[in-house]
Parts: structure tokens; C-alpha cells; sequence
């Protein structure tokens, strides 16, 4: 038997399979954010009638999961593969499994569920009907087609899949630990890089900084700061739309770059336990309202304008 | 004579849903066929597995029976004019499709009319099942739906991928959700490759069960059970701990299903049992194995929807994915009693309640007011109650909300918080009121186990239903986010079982009490009719619990709750009095007479005749009046007595020896004579009896034979 895929491997592996379906490959998005979904890949190329498929890496920081390296399972940042169908075509599970079988996993010999798990953002105003898919008892992959993003129904339906990379290839690699998960091997001398090797320092900082060090009253500044300013563009919107010109050049997507900053420092905040149970209400309902003024504004300059190519998956 | 077959194709339906959405297939496509008159009786059969629902019948018909049918026109003073037809007697023949000398003529109330007699051609099963059905898929009730082809055409639990529709081995040509109907069905997703084509409805579960799918939900479960029982008789002495939601939900996940065992390392059993078991249960979906002493034994039971596990892999992957969530419960266990639940309760000022409702630690302080207040009025022998246990078990009961444990396995609330209790060496009566405090959780749950226990439940179920009456969020319809009937009912259970002397109406002023001087108040709207709305809330719970749990006839239920519903245990007491008074013969007479006093009252009120403010001797002129009276006098402090006792059937029983006074009564006297001071009179002593006899129930809601 050939030996399981390393990290490394399994990125490629999954990105050439999605790529051969008619994905395009994009790179992470270089904002802090939570889950894959929060990408302006998914969170707004969902919106609209374009057909759009995608297949990225997003790292998802969640600040209040971190664990200072010490647990197997949790991570402050863990890696998702995200995909995205728009539509989805008819086979799209049967696509799913074969993914599966690309990255080595013979399914005749495991042990394969659907189950129901909806999936719902309430702070992105977004929820999708869907199941978390059960592989020899482990959940492997959330699986979710799209029904409302931003408060906004979609149509089409977009299909979602969303693979946890660490706890996959942990399970690939038959390791207890994630941070036994090899990582990279030499070609030449056959020399071993772990995923604690590469990661644990990050996790260990990152938990002292998210739980202990992060300065609680700058943090609340900038979160106050990116709000304003996300906010002043989203109410600049209805202005600029009247004329065409303006309304496609008008900077939606900056001003959701903004909406993600919020969200990742609310996170901040949060694990920080500096978010008092009045305040955390209210933050989220601010929050809430930025995505879905993003996402409202967005979807009306997208049909305003029609100057973006379509990418289509399942076509082959 | 033909056999049906129906097989809807889906991508994994929930398995919550599939039970009731294969029943009502079935249900739908005999009434439909019954309907079409394409069916004499016979019975559906419905199949299902997570991807497909579906359903068979025998004896279909090829064809609806011709039918004749006579068409009513125009009159025949339009259809004809000086004996020529007119435009409108062609037009009418031209409807008809019949040649306008084959018409003939009719007479009804109305006057002379045209006529023609139609043949309704019988269309043919596979036509008319093409047509409706579709509507009928369509109609099947889903808990959550999605929509999932462009344009939202449709929308339905799952997308559908394929239907297999045929009468014996034609393909009825249907169409629903743009997939059209043949015989090409699908096997198991891994198990079989290649298509799966059904000849004819006779065969469907044979093709399929060669194409690796079990489609008899009931079959799948016969085999799971044997399986179980099969791997567990590997351990010598063990059983596997039976669970119905459990079987049920794995009989909907799998098509092939078998059964592996897996086990833990012992150290795991260091862990509390309610722990392990709601790992392995609702997260993992196993069913735990116990020794012969009825102890957790380190063995699981997976149900696996493959034909098996030769290589061991799947248990390998499953022991992984248990050791790993086990190691965290663990971890958890041991960090969490680093901060004891008594520093916890500080750090529930940042978990909220409810929005408008502020933290748990604002619940929790109203809790403690509220077993205390309870206490002081229940702590009498009966009902003896360690006080400070019930106002610290109160304090505590929410602590656990901060826990990681709790956080992660959120259906473990309140027993983790009792269990760290005890850990941490805080009394029985604390733990246990506090591992309690969500009983019961149906009516089929146990209620808290002791009294203290009983006031924590009470007390912070009383102040969720009061808070959310309050901000006038009371359940309506079917919607009732909060659960507060489901709490309203475990108030009542709770009550009920310990005997505890509760005044609804006290107990929920207080509870309202308790938001006073909080944020909450401003959010508050109509409270002048808060005590209306909960009172008419209980109520319904009362007629609920008295009728569906407890099995009392649904009159003596509505005249136990006329008399009364604040006191719950003393409604039960009333509610069985009535029930054993009833069977006594003159049990019916008086509910008779009863009703007809409530009715001359009435009339009289309405006639704007109204009764004396007492009734006296001298005026009562009939020997019978008389009778009656001193029968009342004498009887209702006999009543008034009795009732002080709670011996409620004695009461009533005296109440029914008015019988032979009160028929006398109503045969020889008259109520509504013209003198108005001696009608007054009699109207003062029959509403005197009212008064006085209504207090246990009201007879006038029995419904009498004379009324059946």
C-alpha cells in the first residue's frame, strides 16, 4: 500500500480534482476570518445569477478554539478547503465522493453517512440545508446548499463543501494528534516535516496574544474604527448607484474587507472575555447589519453591472 | 388488475423525517387511486431508506369505469323559438358534443330545461396517476424544505434524482421536480455499481435488495437488532442497552446496514456514565453495552450502512474517533473543577438568558428569591424542606452553563452541574436539586426527585413563563420557541407528584415579582392582563394533564377547573372525587337539577329579575321551598367541613343527597311567579345553592345521559 497522503499532498490532490471539475483555483483570502465562508468567494459570489465555481484553502482563525498547541484536536487556526457550485450539477454528490476516493480513501472499505445538518450564520444573515458527512464516525466534510446569504435569497443555489484539511488528514494518516500529521517529506532524503513543525509556535503565540495579551481597549478602537468605516461606505452606496459608472467602481469589496476585520475582532474580543453579556448582543446585531448591508449593496451592483466572466463547473 | 410502484429517488432525506413522509405517500397515493376510482380497497405498502421513499399497491384498475352523466341546459323557452332551436340550443349541443336532435328535455323545480346525456369516457390509471400525483408528492409535509434548481421552481426536503413510476411494466410518465419518471432505480452508493432497472412493481424489493438496498424500513431493523445481539454475544454476560429513538434513527441512515463492535480503554469509565452514554449515543450514534450487573462495560455497538468491516478499518476509525472525543469530555471534566461552581456563578453574568431578560445571573437571583418564598410556605411537616439547600442548589443550578463540558455536550446541562456538585462535596440535597432541575423533560420523564429539587424546577420555570408572558411573548398556535408549554406542563407533572400545596396565581405573581426594579421591566407590556393570560395558559395545561395524562372524562375536567384552577394538587383531588361520585345514581339527577338552576338563573338575569340578597324563611310560602331550604342550611356547613378535610367525595356525596329536596322542589314550585318578592326570594335560595355546591365543581358541566 502506498503510504497516505502528506499535507502538502492532500492540498494538491484536492485542488486538482476540483480544478479538473471546472473550479478555478484562488488563493486564500488574506483577511482574518473565521470559516471559508466568510470569503468574498463564497459570501459574495454566491449572491446573484452568475454561475460561479471555486475551490480555495482558507485558514479560519477562531481566537477562543485556540488551546496554546496543547490539545490534539483544537486550533486556534485550522485550514478549510472550500468549494463552491453555482449551480450544482445534478451529480454534484457523486463528485463529492469521487474527491474522496482522489485523496485515497477506498469507500468500499469505510463507512459512508449523510447526515442532516443544517447550517446557519446568523451573523452573516445566512443558512443553507445540508448534511455533515460521517466517515467511519468522523465527521469529514459539511456539505450545504446555500439558500440565503446576507439576508438575500439566492438563486441559484450554490452547493458548499467544506473539508477540516487537519482532521482529514489526520484521519489519512491514522495520527491521534494533529500535530503528528506529516506535513511535507523530502523527496530526496525521505526526511519528515511534521504539522507541529510548521505550526505549533503560531498556535502557542497566537493563544497567549487572543486570551491574555491583546490590548482590550485597542482592540475595541479598531473595531470601532473598521465599523465606521465599512459603515460610510455602505451608506454611500445609494448615492453612487444612480449613475453606472460610479456603481461598478464603487468599493463594495473594500468595504466588506472592512466587515471581515469586525468580525474577526469582535472574535478577539470575545475570547478575549472582555464582551459583556449586553454588549455581545449588540455587537453582533452591528456586525449582522454591516454583512448584510455589504451583501444588499453587492448583489444590487451586480445586476447594475455585467463585467465579470462566468465560471462553471461539471461542464467537462 | 395492475400492481403500482412509486419510487422517489432523493439525496439523503433526514432521518427524522423519512417515517412519517414514506406513511404519508402511501396514504396520499391510495386516497388518490380510491378517489380516481381506480382501486376497491387494498392496501398501500410504503418503503423507505434515506435516499428513496416509496410506495406499492395491487389491484389498480386500466381504466376509470365509463360514465353516463345527463347535462342540464338552457330552458327550453330560450332553446326554442316557435319550435325552431335557437343559437343557444346549438351552442349548448355543440358543449356536449352531441347532435342537437339527440337532446331531450327535462323538468325540475325551475321549469322545463334541455338535456343530454354524456358519456364520460373512464381515462386510464396511467394518465390519471400522471396527472395528479405530481400535485400529490408535492403536498407531503416536510419539517424543513430547500429550494435547489435555478429558479426556485420547487421546493422539497432534498433534490430529487430519480423516479421509478410503473404499472406492472409500463412506465407511467410522470414528472416531478423535472425529473421524469421510468424503471432505472439506484443501489447502494458504494455496495453496487451499475443500474438498477425494476421490471415490474412484484419484484422492486428483490432487484433492489440484489442492488445491496434493504427498502423494508422494518426489515433493516429486524437485521440491526440480530446484528446487535449477535456482537454482543461476544462478551460473555453483556447486553447492549436498548434504545427505540436510537434503532429508529439508524434504521433511516443506513440502506445495508451491519453492525460492528468497537471498545474504549477502561480508564474512560472514570468519567461519569451520563457522560459516556451521551457521547456515545447522540454524538457517535452507538449503542452502549453493560455488564450483567447492568454497569457501562468499555464497548460500543456502531450501525454501519455497508455489508460489513473484514479489515477492521471501520472499528479502527470509529475507536479513534470515540478516544478522541472521550479525552476531551475528560479533559474537560478534570478542567472545569478548577473553578468551582461557587466562583462560577459570578461568571454567569456574561451568559445571557434572554435579551430582554439579562444574564443567568439575574435568573439565578430570582431563582434563590423564589425557593425561598416557596419554602417558607411549604416547610411544614408534610412537606418538609431543607431550605438552605433549596436557596444554594438555586444559586448554583445555572453554574454549569460556564463549564467546558456543558459547552460542548449542551444536553448534559444540569447534570453536569449536579455531578461536579457532588465532586466538589456540596450536600445531596444541593447536587441533586441541581441535577434535577430541568425534570421533567416530557411527560413521560421523571419529575425532580426531591422536594428541594422540585422548588428549583418550579422556581426557574416559573420565572422563564413569567418573563416571557411578561414581554407578551406567550406561545401561540403551533409556535413556541421558548417551550414554555412544555415547561408549564413539567410545572403541573412536578406539583402533581409531590403533593405540593402550590397557588398557581401566588407563585406567578412572585415569579413576576422578581423582575422588579430590573432592565427587564421597561421591555414589559400589558401586565394588567398577565394574570389572565397565564391563568387561562394553565388551564389548557390543566385540561391537558387531566385529560390526556391522567384519563378523566373531558366534562368532569371542565367542571373540576369552572370551580377553580390555581391549586393544582387540590384540582387532581377534586377532579378524582368527581370521578368516584359519578358512578353513585344520584350523581346524574343532581348535575340535571344543577344545570337547570344555572339556566333559571340566567333567564331571570336577563329578564332583569334578579335574586334577594339572602333568602328568608318567612317569605317561603311552599312546604317544598322549605324542605329545600333547610336541606341547604343544614347540608352546606356539612360541605363547608367536609371540603376544609379534602374529602371531596364526602362533599359531594352530601351535595347529592339534595336530590329528593330539590326534585320536589322543582315539581311543585314555581321560580319565576309574578310577585316579584317572593320570586326574588327563590331566585336568593337557589343562587345561595350555586354558590355554596359549586365550589368542588361545577355540576352544570356534566354532560347527562338525557344530553348524549
Amino acid at each position: 500500500m502506498s503510504k497516505p497522503l502528506t499535507f502538502q499532498e492532500l492540498i494538491f490532490t484536492l485542488q486538482k480534482f476540483w480544478a479538473e471539475q471546472g473550479c478555478i483555483l484562488q488563493q486564500p483570502y488574506d483577511v482574518e476570518m473565521g470559516a471559508g465562508t466568510m470569503s468574498p468567494e463564497t459570501f459574495l459570489r454566491v449572491l446573484g445569477p452568475k454561475p460561479f465555481s471555486v475551490c480555495y484553502l482558507q485558514p479560519s482563525r477562531r481566537p477562543a478554539d485556540g488551546r496554546y498547541g496543547e490539545n490534539p484536536n483544537r486550533l486556534f487556526k485550522h485550514t478549510q478547503c472550500q468549494v463552491i457550485l453555482k449551480p450544482p450539477p445534478p451529480n454534484v454528490q457523486e463528485l463529492y465522493l469521487q474527491s474522496l476516493q482522489a485523496i485515497g480513501i477506498d469507500l468500499r472499505k469505510h463507512d459512508l453517512k449523510f447526515e442532516e445538518d443544517n447550517w446557519e450564520s446568523p451573523t452573516l444573515g445566512a443558512w443553507g440545508i445540508g448534511w455533515q458527512v460521517m466517515l467511519d464516525g468522523m465527521e469529514v466534510t459539511q456539505f450545504t446548499y446555500f439558500q440565503q446569504c446576507g439576508g438575500v435569497d439566492l438563486d441559484p443555489i450554490s452547493a458548499e463543501l467544506t473539508f477540516g484539511l487537519e482532521r482529514l488528514c489526520a484521519f489519512l494518516q491514522d495520527k491521534e494528534s494533529v500535530y503528528d500529521i506529516v506535513w511535507a517529506r523530502d523527496p530526496k532524503t525521505g526526511g519528515e516535516i511534521t504539522y507541529r513543525d510548521v505550526r505549533y509556535a503560531e498556535e502557542v503565540q497566537f493563544s497567549a496574544y487572543n486570551f491574555e495579551a491583546a490590548d482590550v481597549e485597542k482592540t475595541w478602537e479598531h473595531l470601532r474604527l473598521y465599523e465606521a468605516e465599512c459603515k460610510a461606505l455602505i451608506d454611500g452606496f445609494p448615492v453612487a448607484k444612480k449613475s453606472e459608472t460610479d456603481a461598478s467602481r464603487y468599493p463594495m469589496l473594500a468595504a466588506f474587507d472592512l466587515c471581515l476585520k469586525c468580525s474577526h475582532l469582535f472574535n478577539l474580543l470575545d475570547a478575549r472575555g472582555a464582551i459583556s453579556v449586553t454588549e455581545r448582543v449588540g455587537v453582533i446585531a452591528r456586525i449582522r447589519a454591516l454583512a448584510v448591508g455589504v451583501a444588499k449593496s453587492y448583489a444590487e451592483q451586480q445586476s447594475a453591472t455585467a463585467n465579470e466572466p462566468a465560471v462553471a463547473a461539471g461542464k467537462s | 388488475m395492475a400492481d403500482f410502484l412509486l419510487e422517489i429517488g432523493l439525496e439523503e432525506i433526514p432521518a427524522r423525517m423519512v417515517d412519517g413522509a414514506r406513511e404519508e405517500l402511501a396514504r396520499r397515493t391510495q386516497e388518490l387511486l380510491t378517489r380516481e376510482n381506480l382501486i376497491d380497497g387494498g392496501s398501500a405498502t410504503g418503503f423507505s431508506t434515506p435516499r428513496r421513499i416509496s410506495v406499492k399497491l395491487s389491484g389498480v384498475k386500466a381504466s376509470q369505469a365509463d360514465l353516463k352523466e345527463e347535462v342540464t341546459g338552457p330552458s327550453t323557452k330560450v332553446a326554442y323559438k316557435d319550435g325552431v332551436t335557437t343559437p343557444a340550443a346549438e351552442a349548448f349541443a355543440k358543449k356536449v358534443g352531441v347532435s342537437v336532435d339527440k337532446l331531450t328535455k327535462i323538468t325540475n323545480a325551475k321549469g322545463e330545461y334541455l338535456a343530454a346525456t354524456v358519456e364520460k369516457k373512464g381515462r386510464g390509471a396511467a394518465d390519471v396517476l400522471a396527472e395528479l400525483l405530481p400535485k400529490e408528492i408535492a403536498s407531503i409535509y416536510w419539517a424543513k424544505n430547500m429550494y435547489w434548481r435555478a429558479g426556485k421552481p420547487e421546493r422539497f426536503v432534498r433534490p430529487v434524482r430519480w423516479i421509478v413510476a410503473k404499472l406492472d411494466d409500463k412506465v407511467v410518465p410522470l414528472e416531478f421536480a423535472g425529473i421524469k419518471a421510468g424503471a432505472q432505480s439506484e443501489g447502494h452508493r458504494v455496495l453496487h455499481k451499475g443500474e438498477v432497472k425494476i421490471f415490474a412493481p412484484a419484484d422492486y424489493a428483490e432487484t433492489l435488495e440484489k442492488a445491496k438496498v434493504i427498502v423494508s424500513p422494518a426489515d433493516r431493523k429486524k437485521r440491526i437488532e440480530k446484528a446487535l445481539d449477535a456482537a454482543t454475544r461476544t462478551i460473555p454476560g453483556a447486553r447492549w442497552r436498548a434504545d427505540n429513538a436510537l434503532i429508529n434513527t439508524v434504521v433511516n441512515l443506513t440502506e445495508y446496514p451491519s453492525v460492528i463492535l468497537g471498545s474504549f480503554d477502561k480508564q474512560f469509565l472514570s468519567l461519569p456514565e451520563e457522560v459516556l452514554v451521551t457521547v456515545m449515543r447522540d454524538h457517535q450514534k452507538y449503542f452502549a453495552i453493560e455488564d450483567a450487573h447492568g454497569k457501562l462495560a468499555p464497548y460500543f455497538l456502531a450501525v454501519l450502512n455497508t455489508d460489513g468491516d473484514p479489515d477492521g478499518l471501520i472499528r479502527h476509525g470509529n475507536e479513534r474517533v470515540l478516544r478522541a472525543r472521550f479525552a476531551d469530555a475528560q479533559f474537560f471534566w478534570e478542567t472545569d473543577q478548577k473553578i468551582p461552581l461557587k466562583q462560577r456563578v459570578e461568571m454567569l453574568k456574561n451568559v445571557t438568558f434572554q435579551k430582554d431578560l439579562g444574564s443567568y445571573y439575574d435568573k439565578a437571583a430570582r431563582m434563590a428569591r423564589l425557593v425561598d418564598i416557596g419554602g417558607a410556605d411549604f416547610d411544614r411537616p408534610k412537606h418538609k424542606i431543607d431550605r438552605n439547600a433549596s436557596h444554594e442548589a438555586a444559586w448554583l443550578a445555572k453554574a454549569d452553563l460556564t463549564t467546558e463540558l456543558v459547552k460542548e455536550f449542551t444536553e448534559l446541562q444540569g447534570v453536569v452541574g449536579g455531578l461536579y456538585a457532588r465532586a466538589q462535596k456540596l450536600p445531596p440535597a444541593v447536587s441533586d436539586a441541581i441535577y434535577d432541575q430541568y425534570k421533567p423533560a416530557s411527560m413521560e420523564d421523571y419529575v425532580p426527585r426531591t422536594p428541594e429539587a422540585a422548588m428549583v424546577a418550579l422556581a426557574d420555570k416559573a420565572d422563564s413563563i413569567a418573563g416571557m408572558f411578561a414581554l407578551g411573548m406567550q406561545p401561540t398556535g403551533s409556535k413556541d420557541p421558548f417551550a414554555l408549554r412544555r415547561a408549564a406542563n413539567g410545572i403541573v407533572k412536578t406539583i402533581v407528584e409531590h403533593g405540593l400545596p402550590v397557588d398557581l396565581r401566588i407563585l406567578f405573581r412572585e415569579a413576576l415579582a422578581g423582575y422588579k426594579g430590573s432592565a427587564a421591566e421597561k421591555k414589559f407590556v400589558k401586565l394588567d392582563e398577565y394574570e389572565n393570560a397565564i391563568t387561562a395558559f394553565f388551564r389548557e395545561r390543566l385540561e391537558f394533564y387531566l385529560k390526556d395524562v391522567r384519563g378523566f372524562a373531558y366534562d368532569e375536567v371542565g367542571a373540576v377547573l369552572a370551580a377553580g384552577s390555581d391549586r393544582v394538587t387540590d384540582v387532581l383531588t377534586r377532579a378524582e372525587a368527581i370521578a368516584t361520585v359519578r358512578k353513585t345514581p344520584d350523581f346524574e339527577p343532581i348535575s340535571v337539577a344543577f344545570k337547570r338552576i344555572k339556566n333559571i338563573l340566567r333567564q331571570a338575569k336577563e329578564a332583569g329579575k334578579l335574586p334577594a340578597q339572602e333568602f328568608s324563611a318567612s317569605l317561603a310560602a311552599e312546604p317544598a321551598e322549605k324542605v329545600l331550604a333547610d336541606a341547604v342550611k343544614n347540608t352546606a356547613p356539612r360541605v363547608t367541613e367536609l371540603r376544609k378535610k379534602h374529602d371531596y367525595a364526602g362533599a359531594l356525596a352530601e351535595i347529592a343527597k339534595l336530590r329528593p329536596a330539590l326534585d320536589t322542589f322543582f315539581d311543585k314550585v314555581m321560580v319565576m311567579v309574578d310577585d316579584g318578592k317572593v320570586r326574588a326570594n327563590r331566585l336568593a335560595l337557589l343562587s345561595q345553592m350555586l354558590r355554596d355546591f359549586s365550589t368542588i365543581a361545577d355540576f352544570s358541566e356534566i354532560v347527562t345521559q338525557t344530553e348524549k
